[in-house]
């Protein structure tokens, strides 16, 4: 039995709330009804200025395509289920939590930082041990990137405690 | 003859001629390395692109476009992996060539046939996009609504993934292309009292986000992965017995490349694929396919290399992209305020000429570093991803900022990020995102005004020829894909 066989197997077991086509599925309709709930808050244009069709209704007419297109990808799935995904490794969801980490480091301390320690983060969790080389992606590549985008493409890059340093702030 | 003239001129320009050396040993690096290739290239170089005049940052994108399509033959002979989906077919006899102890003729075969099959395809595009851009002057806002509703059914024929899901991907790029503030009214929609999204959502950080970072969390998911590489002596020509066996296979091939290139949404996998499988229905030796026939790597080659103009063809004469890569040259294209059409060839063929005649040469500039330089070039895939992807990332981040200085577009990329990476791995492409939300506004836009002309009256589409004869055509796309799949 070849693999993907195991898998459609396997996927035939699970509660069908467990399976990966109803919570994609499940998703995509859930999101698109928020949205297409708050398309009825758009603003209405007065006949006179109204080109064709109200602003609202392309978006909504998109979701309800979106919804409709989807319940039918739900529906096929039924007769052919999709393969079961290998669980996610831990180096994922380390890089997934690196991108937090550089949201809130970038918005409370320095963007500048934020780069570096993302790089050297992600580096060290994907398997780097080497010194020089962690140096490397955290420290002399993003400063070379920064001096480039800085004096070459003009560029000034947000406040925080590494930069206004440098601008002498 | 005078136009044709004006394809020489990038080589009378040394600034052009550097963008071009440049765009095309970048390319190759890209081309080189697993999970990057032209589109995610592309993608990362748009935002320096912004520092260039448009046609130099045009050229550049091309000539990326073109060398990175060749460098994925590269790694597909000697590691197994194509560089870039494009060069998948070529691994299936590049790398048993390759085992055999002969890497060196198999990317010697390589190398010349996707020469070739760029030239020709420029050939292509330089006879085909002027009729076709010409054919574009009948085209009123009814018409260019029916045509970019082609371009967008197309998206289902896209190569990997079901044809269903491709079109909700691409139903979300449009969706996507609705935020801010509504081009005909200026009534905001979903920006949620967010003012910096009143402008609308930017191409490049969804480019970005959707390529590079999501490509980045799918690389985080591999690193289990071992690469075996087979040694490479030097490239060598193809001998005058393969040259026999196969130029057959490389113009068939390069004709085959050229017409998928043409088509909407279509691109240079599916050519080298369908280039692929016409080599092996047509040779005499049939069974040495999948155990290193250099018929094999002409007919793959030629095709995903012929398919580059092809694809410029639509792009550049409707403003529809042919590929996913052309998708991020026309984005290019309107950032640098250039909008193609058939205007843009009445009023500015030196720009597009020049275009044409810097594809012609990027194709001749990497069969030359292709051929002396594979072997450098294949040391690349020997950079570890735990020190690629922090750098890639450093470059997103800094090149995403730097178009607005707004770090909304830094989310915005992040986000797209992972929604790209969840999208991939339930089996939903992103290219029909980047598609749908080029061609957006056009579909918006002219079913608007079509809807102005025709008074409301949704039948009176319906009277205009071109229009029937698109919306015929969007309905054979919508259904060939689902037969396609029924039968197999």
């Amino acid at each position: 039995m070849s693999n993907v066989q195991k898998q459609k197997r396997a996927n035939k077991s699970l509660p069908f709330f467990f399976k990966d086509e109803f919570k994609v599925s499940f998703t995509i309709i859930l999101v698109s009804t928020i949205l297409l709930i708050s398309t009825f808050s758009f603003d209405i244009v007065p006949p006179i200025l109204n080109r064709g069709i109200q602003p609202a209704t392309f978006p909504k007419g998109l979701l309800l395509l979106i919804i409709g297109l989807t319940l039918i990808v739900f529906y096929l799935s039924i007769k052919k289920p999709w393969k079961v995904e290998k669980k996610l490794p831990k180096t994922f969801f380390l890089t997934l939590l690196s991108f937090i980490l550089f949201v809130i480091i970038s918005k409370m301390l320095d963007f500048f930082l934020a780069i570096s320690l993302l790089s050297i983060f992600v580096s060290y969790c994907w398997g780097e041990r080497r010194l020089f080389y962690l140096i490397l992606v955290s420290i002399i590549f993003p400063i070379i990137v920064f001096i480039f985008f800085e004096t070459i493409l003009g560029l000034r890059f947000p406040p925080g405690i590494i930069t206004n340093i440098y601008y002498q702030v | 003859m005078e136009n044709l003239s004006l394809m020489f001129a990038p080589l009378m320009s040394s600034k052009l001629m550097i963008v071009l050396v440049f765009g095309t040993l970048f390319g190759l690096i890209l081309g080189v390395l697993p999970g990057l290739g032209p589109t995610t290239g592309g993608a990362l170089i748009l935002p320096f692109t912004m520092t260039l005049d448009p046609l130099s940052a045009i050229v550049l994108l091309t000539a990326i476009y073109c060398s990175a399509t060749y460098g994925g033959a590269i790694t597909a002979v000697l590691i197994n992996t194509p560089g870039t989906p494009a060069a998948a077919a070529t691994c299936l006899d590049g790398y048993p060539l390759a085992q055999k102890g002969e890497a060196g003729r198999a990317l010697g075969m390589a190398t010349v046939s996707s020469a070739i099959g760029g030239i020709f395809s420029v050939v292509v595009l330089v006879f085909f996009a002027p009729l076709l851009a010409q054919l574009a002057y009948e085209f009123g806002q009814p018409e260019y609504f029916a045509l970019a509703i082609f371009g967008l059914t197309m998206l289902a024929s896209i190569g990997e993934g079901s044809p269903i899901k491709n079109l909700i991907a691409g139903a979300f790029g449009i969706l996507i292309s609705t935020i801010g503030k509504d081009f005909m009214t200026s009534i905001e929609r979903f920006t949620y009292g967010i003012n910096e999204l009143s402008e609308g959502i930017g191409f490049i950080p969804v480019v970005v986000g959707l390529f590079a970072i999501s490509e980045m969390l799918t690389q985080s998911t591999l690193l289990d992965q071992v690469f075996k590489r087979v040694a490479l002596k030097a490239v060598k020509l193809p001998s005058i017995l393969d040259y026999k066996k196969t130029w057959k296979t490389i113009f068939r091939s390069s004709g085959i490349g050229s017409f998928i290139g043409v088509l909407p949404a279509e691109g240079g996998t599916v050519a080298s694929l369908i280039g692929y499988s016409e080599a092996k229905r047509w040779s005499k030796n049939p069974e040495e396919f999948g155990k290193g026939s250099v018929e094999g790597i002409a007919g793959a080659e030629a095709a995903n290399n012929a398919a580059t103009g092809g694809a410029m063809v639509p792009t550049l004469a409707l403003g529809i992209p042919g590929s996913a890569t052309t998708a991020v040259i026309l984005t290019g294209l309107i950032i640098h305020g250039v909008r193609p059409g058939p205007d843009l060839f009445r009023e500015q063929p030196e720009f597009l000429y020049g275009i044409f005649g810097s594809m012609l040469i990027a194709n001749i500039l990497f069969f030359i570093f292709g051929f002396f330089g594979a072997k450098i070039f294949a040391r690349i895939t020997l950079v570890p991803n735990r020190l690629l992807w922090p750098m890639i990332f450093a470059v997103s981040v800094c090149g995403t900022y730097s178009l607005s200085q707004s770090m909304l577009d830094v989310w915005i990329m992040l986000f797209f990020g992972v929604i790209g990476f969840f999208m991939r791995r339930y089996g939903f492409s992103v290219v029909p995102v980047i598609i749908g939300l080029i061609l957006g506004e056009l579909v918006e836009g002219t079913l608007r005004q079509s809807l102005v002309i025709f008074e409301g009256n949704w039948l009176l589409f319906l009277t205009r020829p071109i229009v029937v004869t698109f919306f015929i055509l969007s309905f054979i796309a919508l259904i060939f894909p689902l037969l396609r799949k029924k039968k197999v």
